[in-house]
């Protein structure tokens, strides 16, 4: 790890401008916000693919198989269950005649 | 520019003649992912994903912004995250597919039910379970490093280590805490703070004996029987930290939680040397402190009041004055004629209202009052529900419009202009005594000023102090009329009652 200062700076940055778009976020969303963030934390999977897939000892792969399967739960859960209920979140239907389309809400 | 080779190419590669692109671009490319035992070419292409992930990851999060462009985030979100995924399978000689499939598809048959059958009042079981997922992912990446660095090179550098062992700690206490949140958010688990003699004392002494490890190990990292007590310190801190804390301060201490889920991946990044991880793991870490901060505002606490607190024991004190006044209770017939006379109706939903099940019912409800022509909003305490902005999922799935759902911030000032403030299932972020009563454990809490409406009616199960165990005085006032019995019950009685009135 030769990268220290670099990589600091990178967290810092990223720390930064995490608070600045986060503090935009609707209130509305917040639950929705923290599946979203779950998912791409879970980004983690690309550590766990090293591990388990290159043909380390047993143990090693055991690990990172098992690290694999949890952050894939949540990559795959967190984006399917954000997705829900994002849809669920609808504007005022308009008056009658002009009915929006089911399902496209929250576009 | 000197050339620090970062990677070793194949023998008789010249760098310089086959990188596409200008030295310093090259390493700091390289920097991104952190290996290099690849083509240029493959190189670039891995280091191209990393990147457009990266900032789609940020759009996807600046989508969020408005309900009506967030959808666009997920999708932005999920491209980001493929390209990841496919970048890294390019990048890394992989040899054990079948592990990977196996990871992949045991992942998805857990990660899909928890999606797609999750009922929207368990989504905060869900997120305590996902960030347990996340953090146990990181903890194990963390492990098996360690273990595979040593068998390697036979020692870690002071800081690489340090770091890991700041990863592993962090990433196994948000494991058992989140599955304490997860047992008790299910119920598994009493609900109620549990508390013994010297509870802070012994948490702080296993954290500090936990850091000690951890330094010990930074040190001399060839002590490797001293790493699974360490994991083990973390996993036991985890578990005693969740026990004093009550439903109450669910919300802040998952949005905590999963601000340490997110640093432990982040803190996995510069482990691996891999920014994209620390990119990643910084922006979920920023979101949980900012969601933390914003429950902690909302219930005027401290973090370490949240943490060390107990909050939620009922409260034993001058119970004589508060007893011997009496409550106006009214009929549903009597309510609803109210409710038809009203110009503008305000409820107050609190997670009682989710409890009964009623959400579906107070969507009738809605209807048949903005039929009648009566404006009806929800005014929205930022801690109602278990988890930050649980009570707008709950009213959007029944089809109630975001757009009649208002923060606290934005509806107090329309309460003294409300012909009737109709509180369901919400009890402590009502309490007028929040404003005045200096003993009580909620003062300073911001509230919903449903006291300043012209009518105030409260439907409540029965006279049982909420979370914070306080007496609410709102149920106390001329103006206020109780509602007794199951929410759903009676704004099903409520809705009938309309009804009826609709069609004379």
């Amino acid at each position: 790890m030769a990268n220290l200062p670099s990589h600091l700076l990178v967290f810092v940055l990223a720390a930064f401008l995490g608070l600045e778009v986060i503090r935009r976020v609707s209130p509305l969303l917040h639950t929705p916000l923290m599946s979203l963030t779950n998912a791409i934390s879970a980004i983690s999977v690309v550590a766990a693919i090293e591990i388990a897939g290159k043909g380390h000892p047993g143990y090693a792969t055991a690990l990172g198989t098992i690290a694999l399967t949890c952050s894939f739960a949540n990559i795959v859960g967190g984006f399917l269950i954000t997705d829900r209920m994002l849809r669920m979140f609808k504007r005022r239907e308009k008056p009658k005649g002009q009915t929006a389309k089911p399902g496209n809400g929250g576009r | 520019m000197v050339l620090t080779a970062l990677h070793s190419f194949p023998a008789g590669l010249p760098l310089a003649a086959e990188s596409p692109l200008p030295k310093g671009l090259t390493e700091a490319l390289a920097r991104m992912a952190g290996h290099g035992d690849i083509d240029p070419y493959t190189q670039l292409m891995v280091h191209s994903s990393y990147i457009l992930a990266v900032a789609l990851f940020v759009l996807s999060l600046k989508w969020l912004s408005s309900p009506a462009s967030s959808r666009r985030g997920v999708l932005a979100g999920e491209i980001g995250m493929l390209a990841a995924i496919i970048g890294t399978l390019l990048a890394h000689q992989i040899v054990n597919w079948e592990w990977i499939i196996v990871g992949l598809v045991l992942g998805s048959a857990i990660g899909v039910p928890l999606a797609v059958f999750m009922p929207m009042t368990a989504v905060p079981q869900r997120t305590a379970l996902s960030h347990a997922f996340g953090a146990l992912a990181a903890a194990l990446v963390g492990t098996a490093h360690y273990y595979l660095e040593m068998e390697h090179s036979g020692n870690i550098p002071p800081v690489p280590m340090g770091i890991l062992c700041l990863e592993v700690l962090l990433g196994s206490l948000t494991v058992t805490g989140s599955m304490m949140a997860f047992g008790k958010l299910q119920e598994l688990l009493p609900g109620r703070p549990i508390t013994y003699r010297f509870q802070n004392i012994i948490n702080f002494a296993l954290l500090g004996g936990a850091l000690v490890l951890g330094v010990l190990l930074t040190i001399n990292p060839q002590w490797k029987f001293l790493f699974p007590v360490f994991i083990g310190l973390g996993l036991l801190f985890g578990f005693l930290l969740l026990l004093p804390i009550g439903g109450a301060d669910m919300p802040t201490v998952i949005a905590l939680l999963n601000s340490y889920a997110g640093l432990s991946a982040s803190l996995m990044g510069f482990v691996l040397d891999n920014q994209m991880l620390i990119v990643a793991g910084a922006l979920d870490g920023a979101s949980g402190l900012v969601l933390s901060i914003i429950m902690c505002k909302a219930m005027n606490r401290s973090f370490a009041n949240v943490l060390f607190g107990a909050f939620g024991q009922v409260q034993a004190r001058a119970e004589g004055a508060i007893e011997q006044r009496t409550v106006r209770s009214t009929t549903p017939e009597e309510a609803a004629e109210i409710l038809a006379d009203a110009s503008l109706v305000i409820v107050a939903p609190g997670y009682g209202l989710a409890v009964a099940q009623a959400q579906h019912k107070v969507r009738e409800l809605y209807d048949l009052l903005t039929k009648r022509g009566v404006s009806v909003k929800f005014a929205i305490h930022p801690v109602a529900g278990r988890m930050p902005g649980h009570m707008n999922v709950l009213l959007a799935e029944a089809d109630i419009p975001y757009t009649d759902l208002v923060e606290m911030e934005n509806i107090n000032g329309d309460f003294p202009g409300a012909d009737v403030a109709l509180v369901i299932g919400a009890n402590d972020v009502t309490n007028p005594g929040a404003r005045h009563d200096r003993a009580s454990p909620i003062y300073g809490m911001p509230i919903l000023d449903v006291d300043k409406a012209r009518t105030v009616m409260v439907i409540k199960r029965s006279m049982n102090p909420g979370f914070a165990g306080v007496e609410n005085e709102l149920y106390y006032l001329d103006r206020t009329l109780m509602l007794f019995g199951d929410a759903k019950v009676v704004v099903s009685d409520l809705v009938k009652e309309l009804a009826e009135a609709g069609k004379r």
